[in-house]
């Protein structure tokens, strides 16, 4: 993207999949003919008239797209500062941004000839939008997903086998995000003549963090042109929840050569980012390291193991990150931000009760960063959050924190 | 470790296997210099292919140290060549796409594998993946310069353990399965 002017912080990743001295390619020998194949495929298509036809097709009829940029009437006043906004990902099919994503990836594994699919998950977000284009598309598929997860996202679970996939349930480690993905991996490492690993956060080994923020990318572009349609001009702050980061670099990709903008990540803070093993906040709370196939930050001793993440959402509980977002993190550009349970559970009522909207856990953590923007920012100001999920999924596992009884 | 066994043996080549984090974490020039003067001679870095030659291949090969690389059933005859070029002790032969501990599909492609790369290089191939018993020592033997037996290893020292400690089992345990194993090798060589 050269158009992007030599300073641009949206040229990255370079040839070697490399933000910064993030990403890159650390991957066993029998994955790296793959990869590299992948990447010269992801590059053809994006030259394919056909293939970008197809997938703007899709996104508009299948998905929904444009999600509607929503104005918070209620929380605005709440909280008497800054205007609050919701870029409404909820309201994709299937209930998140993962099915930007996903769409993009299907269509490439179809012009690659894969006949299987494969696909880690933690809050089933990305298992259920993967069990959907399977569907559609007609492929196999079998989803990892930590145990632990399987039991407080079940509602997914049973949407992804309605939908017609394998659910392997991986119970290693704490059967978290970390170890679907790590059991995805060694069935990809078995399976390599037929099967495509549909990752579904901006991480993992190049092209993946590129190749995922370009689908993603269309988050903040609407955002964009929505906004200055809706109130002109450019918002103040950006405000978007990260794990391993998908929803947020769509979110922050098209401003980030927009100084004006502040940016902002929440992390997840779990129990408090000075609780050992308590939290998941791999920027705030880690330091850089090499794992499934990128170096970022990740949470890890000082012996270069890593550490169980902690955090009520499963979606971000993974003890890495977005490669592109450790270059961010350093470069300072995105400020990244704990936010603990209790606070977004708290979010999560508020943005209930005030906007009739159930919002994910994960974009709950979001939302509690908003909450303490806004109150001291000006009434002209405008913050945009990216609300990435619905919270039906969580309905169960919020009202078991809460105490609440049938 | 290391140097505990270097002040018993100082001709058995000591090679260490692993991933790299722990190695990025505690410092690539530190480890280097700690692993060379405790007497390593060869590193085999599972996730690092030659795209990252940069990171510990190139300093690892400058300190005096081999670096070890793994061909496997993907690597083509077009990509062998760079997976070959800054290889140096031996060549490590994945004799199957997918994990350690796995079982070896078809024995005779390991052969044209070995022989292919041998096409290639005139370093010694090792094959390893899927290697359980003596009987598959004998095998691959006969084709491959050696073999790398690592899970069955350490089922037979886990079985040995109680409540995760050694006992006066564990050291037979490992001596008998490696001269089962040896006894394979040589048999292939017979």
């Amino acid at each position: 993207m050269a158009t992007n002017g030599i300073n641009s912080l949206r040229n990255g990743p370079d040839e070697h999949g490399r933000f910064g001295i993030f990403g890159g390619r650390f991957v066993a020998e029998t994955l790296m003919p793959l990869i590299l194949e992948l990447e010269a495929a992801y590059r053809a298509a994006r030259l394919d008239p056909a293939y970008e036809a197809q997938l703007q097709d899709l996104s508009v009829h299948y998905a929904g797209r444009p999600s509607p940029l929503y104005f918070a009437e209620r929380l605005t006043a709440e909280l008497g500062g800054a205007k609050i906004w919701f870029k409404r990902e909820e309201l994709n099919h299937t209930g998140s941004h993962k099915i930007n994503n996903c769409l993009g990836q299907i269509l490439l594994a179809k012009r690659m000839g894969k006949t299987r699919v494969i696909a880690e998950t933690g809050a089933g977000q990305h298992g259920v939008a993967t069990a959907t284009v399977c569907a559609k598309f007609d492929l196999p598929c079998t989803i990892f997903m930590g145990a632990t997860d399987v039991e407080r996202q079940w509602p997914n679970v049973l949407r992804m086998k309605m939908l017609g996939a394998e659910v392997r349930a991986v119970s290693a480690g704490a059967g978290t995000l970390k170890d679907a993905m790590n059991e995805a991996l060694r069935d990809w490492v078995t399976n390599v003549d037929t099967t495509y690993y549909l990752i579904g956060t901006a991480a993992g080994p190049h092209p993946y963090p590129e190749m995922v923020r370009d689908f993603q990318a269309v988050i903040g572009q609407e955002i964009k042109s929505q906004f200055a349609e809706a109130e002109g001009g450019l918002p103040d702050a950006l405000v978007a929840c990260v794990g391993g980061g998908s929803n947020a670099i769509g979110t922050f990709h098209a401003f980030l050569d927009d100084p004006t903008v502040a940016i902002y990540g929440a992390e997840a803070g779990g129990h408090g980012i000075e609780v050992d093993n308590g939290h998941a906040a791999s920027m705030t709370g880690g330091s850089p390291g090499v794992l499934h196939g990128n170096r970022t930050y990740l949470l890890q001793d000082k012996d270069g193991q890593i550490l169980e993440g902690h955090s009520i959402s499963a979606g971000l509980d993974y003890p890495g990150v977005g490669p592109e977002h450790s270059y961010l993190h350093d470069t300072k550009r995105v400020t990244y931000v704990p936010i603990t349970d209790d606070e977004a559970i708290e979010a999560f009522q508020l943005c209930t009760k005030l906007e009739g909207i159930i919002p994910a856990l994960e974009s709950a953590h979001g939302l509690a960063q908003v909450i303490k923007l806004a109150p001291a920012m000006a009434k002209n100001q405008s913050i945009v959050l990216c609300l990435s999920g619905r919270g039906d999924k969580d309905v169960e596992s919020v009202g078991k924190y809460l105490g609440m009884s049938m | 470790m290391v140097e505990d066994f270097r002040r018993k043996d100082e001709t058995t080549p000591v090679v260490l296997m692993g991933y790299y984090n722990p190695i990025y974490k505690f410092g690539v020039e530190k480890f280097l210099a700690v692993a060379k003067a405790s007497g390593v001679d060869g590193l085999i870095i599972v996730d690092l292919p030659p795209e990252e030659d940069d990171e510990l291949c190139l300093p690892a090969l400058e300190a005096g140290l081999n670096f070890i690389r793994l061909t496997t059933p993907t690597t083509d005859d077009k990509r062998l060549p760079a997976v070959l070029a800054n290889t140096s002790g031996f060549v490590y032969y994945v004799s199957m796409t997918g994990i350690t501990g796995a079982a070896i599909k078809s024995r005779a492609a390991v052969g044209d594998a070995v022989k292919r790369i041998k096409g290639h290089t005139d370093l010694p191939v090792a094959v390893g993946f899927g290697i359980k018993t003596a009987e598959d020592a004998k095998t691959i033997g006969r084709d491959a310069d050696g073999v790398v037996v690592g899970t069955v290893l350490v089922d037979a020292i886990g079985q040995s353990l109680k409540d995760g400690k050694a006992t006066d089992k564990t050291i037979e345990a490992a001596r008998t399965l490696v001269a089962a194993l040896a006894e394979g090798v040589r048999a292939a060589r017979a």
